[in-house]
């Protein structure tokens, strides 16, 4: 069982590192909503240091969503999502597994950039550390209530809008601790509540999220 | 719910119901709007505008109302496999948004005087406008589905996982907004609502709850003739 | 090892697509499933894999290791190759072989077996559309399981795969392995059962 998971790990992983994989594009993603916000709200400083943790983790928010679709889509086309069903693994540790692999090339590398991001919105030093551990706690929930959302619109034409629109509502608690935990951080606050309620909502969606996405993968099939 | 699993059955059943709720919807809004506008006194602090309470708050109880009726649909699809939970499903998604958009208007109009601005970024408002997006992916999900027993499936778990994180959405709203003043109506020490206000809120509440089941009938029965037309021009396209 | 199937009823759209098929293999044993287009022959298939929820009947394998499902026990080649462009064509069979439990040393033999030895470190992009289904019957070889559901399994093969492709059939068949196969083309195995599926009426 180990086995079959893990080398399905390792295949996609070197399926989004090898070219057309597109790896880079959530993180390019992240960059160019981080870039273009201070166009709305205009070059304050003050202002963007004040609201910058918040960009960043909208940012990730969004950037998070992008690409879900081929998490079981690209699988869906070329049929082997037929095979993923015969697996000598229960069917939400596969869906697990392909979330983890999704994870490690968009939600950490976005969590990595943060801190770098937060440098362009004049965040200050404490926060910087702070908006990439949130992240790095926060973003797991992200893709695992993600892969809900894929695994319902799996096989679906617009599959990679519709996603979007059933994920982002699921995703508002973690983005109010995501927020809130930062916040406290820089505050000075460690072990905080909202930190606690961040790492829940991480450790829930990690068990209940895969349960579901393999129900609907299930269901989908007709 | 053995009774009900013929659709011809449930027909039948509801065909001779409907007349008598559609009745009894009637005499509720009629009292329930009397004692509303005519018996329940204007609030001190917020005067006439507090009658519009008699419309928002039995509003946002039928949003949730909704999405739980749903709910259990959703476990009869999915556990029981009863022919009508998905017709049951199907029926009150639209209906329950309309609602959860009626508590979001009237809350808006309510908060214009209230608050002096249409929109407040208060808890249980926000609570709701979330609670009308994720009825929105619902029909959204069930529109992009042309295959019924695929749709009925998949919209029955995102109707689930809804049900388990709304909780969880409210609670994180509540907490990352208190602004709102606590729940006054259903409190352990019972409530604190002057009965003038109180009777014909209850009234009107149930007034509309009669009107939210009687729509529903109606798009149940609605749906199983649009299921069965359907099934009827398959049938015409097989034959040669 | 014996596959048994009653009752088979699948629907869809409230429209019923199979309805009463019945299938009993026992070990060695091929069956061919034909019938014109819409009778339901990849339905059949996908629902003895297990890919479809049963409106009726049931499906049970019998003398297999009982710590394993149905599923488990079986091996699905749809119309699709399950093929990944990105990977190579040894990447491609070595994960499948990984993954379903298999053995991943007989990867050399398996793509020798199915004659793309030549091609085995070529992203599998490259392949023509033959070649990729040949891969996919690589996998059949190197992730060993009893019971073979292939669907179509001669699609865009020449003479020469369609060759390859029976003596992995023969060499399963002696092993004890089950086949069920649905197709158009003609595949010259020996000895099997036939099935052949109408429009339901």
């Amino acid at each position: 069982m180990t086995r079959a998971l893990l080398a399905l790990i390792r295949r996609d992983f070197r399926l989004a590192v090898r070219a057309g994989g597109g790896v880079g594009l959530p993180l390019v993603f992240f960059l160019s909503v981080v870039a273009v916000t201070p166009f709305a709200i205009g070059p304050d400083m003050k202002l963007l240091a004040r609201v910058g943790t918040a960009i960043l983790w909208i940012g990730a928010l969004l950037s998070t969503l992008i690409g879900l679709d081929r998490l079981f889509g690209a699988d869906a086309e070329d049929g082997s999502l037929d095979l993923l069903f015969a697996a000598p693994a229960p069917l939400p540790l596969v869906v697990l597994a392909k979330a983890a692999a999704h994870w490690t090339v968009t939600g950490l590398p976005l969590a990595a950039a943060a801190p770098l991001l937060g440098l362009m919105l004049n965040l200050p030093p404490e926060a910087l550390g702070a908006v990439a551990l949130t992240l790095l706690l926060g973003t797991p929930a992200l893709t695992l209530l993600g892969m809900i959302g894929a695994a319902l619109t799996v096989g679906l034409r617009r599959g990679g809008l519709l996603l979007p629109v059933l994920v982002l509502p699921m995703a508002v608690p973690v983005l109010i601790f995501g927020v809130s935990a930062t916040n406290a951080l820089v505050a000075g606050e460690g072990g905080s509540a909202p930190l606690m309620l961040l790492l829940a909502a991480s450790l829930g969606s990690l068990v209940l999220a895969p349960v579901a996405a393999a129900a609907a993968l299930k269901g989908a099939q007709s | 719910m053995i009774a009900l699993a013929n659709p011809a059955r449930f027909n039948a059943l509801s065909g001779s119901l409907l007349p008598w709720l559609a009745g009894l919807t009637a005499i509720l809004f009629a009292v329930g709007l009397y004692q509303a506008f005519f018996v329940s006194p204007a609030d001190y602090q917020q005067g006439e505008t507090v009658r519009i309470m008699f419309v928002h708050v039995p509003a946002a109880w039928l949003a949730m109302f909704g999405w739980s009726l749903m709910s259990i649909a959703s476990l009869g699809v999915l556990v029981w496999r009863h022919p009508l939970a998905d017709v049951a499903a199907q029926a009150a998604a639209p209906i329950g948004a309309a609602f959860t958009l009626i508590a979001l208007v009237t809350g808006s109009l309510w908060g214009r005087p209230m608050w002096g601005t249409w929109w407040e970024w208060d808890a249980r408002l926000t609570s709701v406008l979330i609670l009308l997006l994720m009825y929105l992916g619902v029909i959204a999900l069930r529109a992009a589905l042309d295959e019924p027993s695929r749709a009925a499936r998949l919209v029955a778990i995102l109707t689930l996982a809804g049900f388990v994180n709304i909780p969880i959405i409210k609670f994180s709203v509540d907490w990352w907004n208190t602004l709102h003043q606590p729940a006054s109506v259903f409190r352990v020490d019972g409530p604190t609502i002057h009965p003038d206000i109180l009777v014909p809120l209850l009234v009107n509440a149930l007034a509309f709850t009669c009107l939210f089941v009687t729509l529903h009938l109606v798009g149940m029965r609605t749906e199983l003739t649009r299921r069965r037309v359907r099934g009827l021009q398959l049938r015409a396209a097989e034959e040669r | 090892m014996q596959l048994t199937a009653d009752d088979l009823t699948v629907e869809r759209g409230g429209r019923r697509v199979l309805e009463g098929v019945g299938v009993k293999l026992g070990p060695g044993e091929a069956m061919v499933v034909t019938g014109p287009n819409g009778a339901g022959k990849s339905t059949l298939l996908r629902a003895l894999a297990g890919l479809l929820p049963l409106a009726q009947g049931r499906i049970s394998v019998e003398g297999g290791d009982g710590e394993r499902t149905a599923a488990e026990h079986m091996h699905f080649l749809g119309h699709l190759d399950g093929v990944k462009g990105a990977l190579t064509a040894r990447e491609n069979i070595a994960f499948w072989a990984d993954f379903l439990g298999g053995d991943s040393t007989a990867t050399e033999t398996a793509l020798e077996a199915v004659g793309l030895g030549h091609a085995a470190d070529l992203p599998a992009g490259t392949l023509s559309a033959g070649q990729k289904r040949r891969l996919s019957l690589a996998r059949l070889a190197v992730a060993r399981r009893d019971i073979w559901l292939l669907d179509e399994p001669a699609t865009a093969l020449d003479t020469d795969g369609l060759d390859r492709l029976a003596s992995l059939v023969e060499i399963h068949r002696a092993a004890g392995g089950l086949v069920v196969a649905a197709t158009h083309a003609d595949l010259g195995w020996a000895m099997t059962k036939r099935m052949v599926l109408g429009r339901a009426v």
